[in-house]
């Protein structure tokens, strides 16, 4: 199916000066939110983004950054509810996600 | 009882991982791993399904095995050692509290400094003469690869999301970019519905056992109606049901059972109306809450529409409500 969800929400952002080309961030996003051209990342459609954080967290140059989290709307309900930052409670005795 | 389900512990207690003790695991699937699937899919004992963390041998592998890494739950575990039939191999358990590999990677657990304590406590580096790990793609939130490797020394090579390329993965020696996305598609969807329906069934079915005993027969089935709309409807049709926010797909699923319901008990339009904004508002918030088990909802889109669904659907659900009462005065 098109996976296609809210228009101009994500939080992604990549700095191209500070990218050296190594291609990580197209190798781990599940998205395919990345393509390499002329050695440098270029973000191919942010509205693909689901902030899941690989692309960052793998990034050597930290040339990009994204507001990680997950996108759920219980974690967002349970995080309001203890004023923590949403979060799955998949914890032990939980049996989410 | 196969050898196979004796030999993959499931212990509900940590244990530390002893360098000395390499277990042994097969790569077939058996009627019990079956079984056990469809358990934890129905939320039975489902945090009974935890491998113990650290170093297991699939075949009887040599110092030049690859070495592939994955999360202490069961239906992880199971998906790469059955996918890895007929190789021999190292499998690297991190110990992550019984969560699968994407949710624990998302939280950290399936990170990088539990992948480099696996890889010390393990001795992971005398058993093996190489120094590359395959981690499933899905892993990548939580793992910094150049830390991985600053740290221990060890390369993470990521292979495809799915366990089941595997063997074309290592056929190839590299990932295709259709082996590098997520899916979501009928059976990926549906796989995860019976989550739902047990999480809101809980509540509504015995709700609309009382509805129904009380004499409110259209309310009952109303209510099962919305369970059913927000929890298996969505799940299935969500491609095609409008829009691209959950809770007005889960609302439109709501109206259309609804609908159905109204005309197979042939409910006036006043009772129809009332019915709709109360039940499509309970069948979109069950809709919303299937953002968690989808793969491209981001938080900051969940987010933006729950500060738009939640008093909407608040306010329909009051003004049915509301209607329901006057009709009830009016009588």
């Amino acid at each position: 199916m098109k996976m296609e969800y809210l228009r101009g929400v994500s939080t992604l952002k990549l700095d191209a000066a500070k990218c050296i080309g190594c291609g990580m961030c197209a190798a781990v996003c599940p998205h395919a939110v990345f393509r390499i051209e002329g050695r440098k990342a270029a973000i191919t459609d942010a509205d693909l983004c689901m902030e899941c954080g690989a692309c960052a967290e793998n990034c050597p140059a930290q040339a990009i950054t994204v507001k990680k989290g997950v996108g759920c709307a219980q974690a967002v309900r349970m995080g309001f509810l203890k004023g923590t930052e949403p979060d799955c409670g998949c914890g032990d005795g939980s049996s989410c996600c | 009882m196969s050898e196979n389900a004796l030999k993959v512990t499931f212990s509900p207690k940590l244990t530390p991982v002893r360098p000395s003790a390499v277990e042994t695991v097969s790569s077939d699937y058996t009627r019990a791993d079956r079984l056990a699937v469809w358990k934890a899919r129905w939320g039975i004992n489902r945090m009974a399904y935890r491998v113990k963390p650290g170093l297991y041998a699939l075949g009887s592998p040599a110092a030049d095995s690859p070495v592939f890494a994955s999360a202490n739950y069961k239906l992880s575990f199971d998906a790469l050692r059955t996918n890895l039939n007929g190789l021999n191999a190292w499998l690297l358990v991190l110990d992550t509290k019984g969560i699968n590999v994407w949710c624990a990677a998302g939280k950290g657990t399936f990170g990088t400094l539990e992948l480099a304590r696996v890889i010390s406590e393990t001795g992971l580096e005398k058993k093996v003469s190489h120094r590359n790990i395959i981690l499933p793609q899905l892993g990548a939130p939580g793992v910094s690869a150049h830390k991985v490797k600053a740290r221990t020394g060890f390369s993470v090579v990521y292979g495809p999301v799915r366990a089941e390329d595997l063997p074309e993965y290592l056929r190839l020696g590299r990932a295709t970019p259709e082996m590098r996305r997520v899916r979501f598609d009928f059976s990926d969807r549906m796989i995860l519905a019976p989550v739902q329906l047990v999480n809101f069934g809980r509540y509504m079915l015995p709700a609309a056992a009382l509805l129904y005993l009380l004499g409110f027969r259209a309310d009952a089935a109303y209510t099962a109606g919305a369970l059913f709309a927000g929890g298996a409807l969505v799940p299935a049709l969500l491609p095609w049901l409008p829009g691209r926010s959950f809770a007005v797909k889960g609302a439109a699923a709501g109206l259309l059972v609804a609908a159905l319901i109204a005309l197979a008990r042939q409910q006036s339009a006043v009772q129809f109306a009332a019915r709709a904004l109360i039940y499509a508002s309970a069948a979109s918030f069950i809709g919303l809450d299937f953002t968690g088990a989808s793969t491209y909802t981001s938080l900051s889109g969940v987010k933006k529409e729950m500060r738009l669904a939640m008093p909407a659907q608040a306010l329909a659900l009051a003004t049915g409500l509301a209607m329901l009462a006057a009709k009830g005065f009016l009588l």
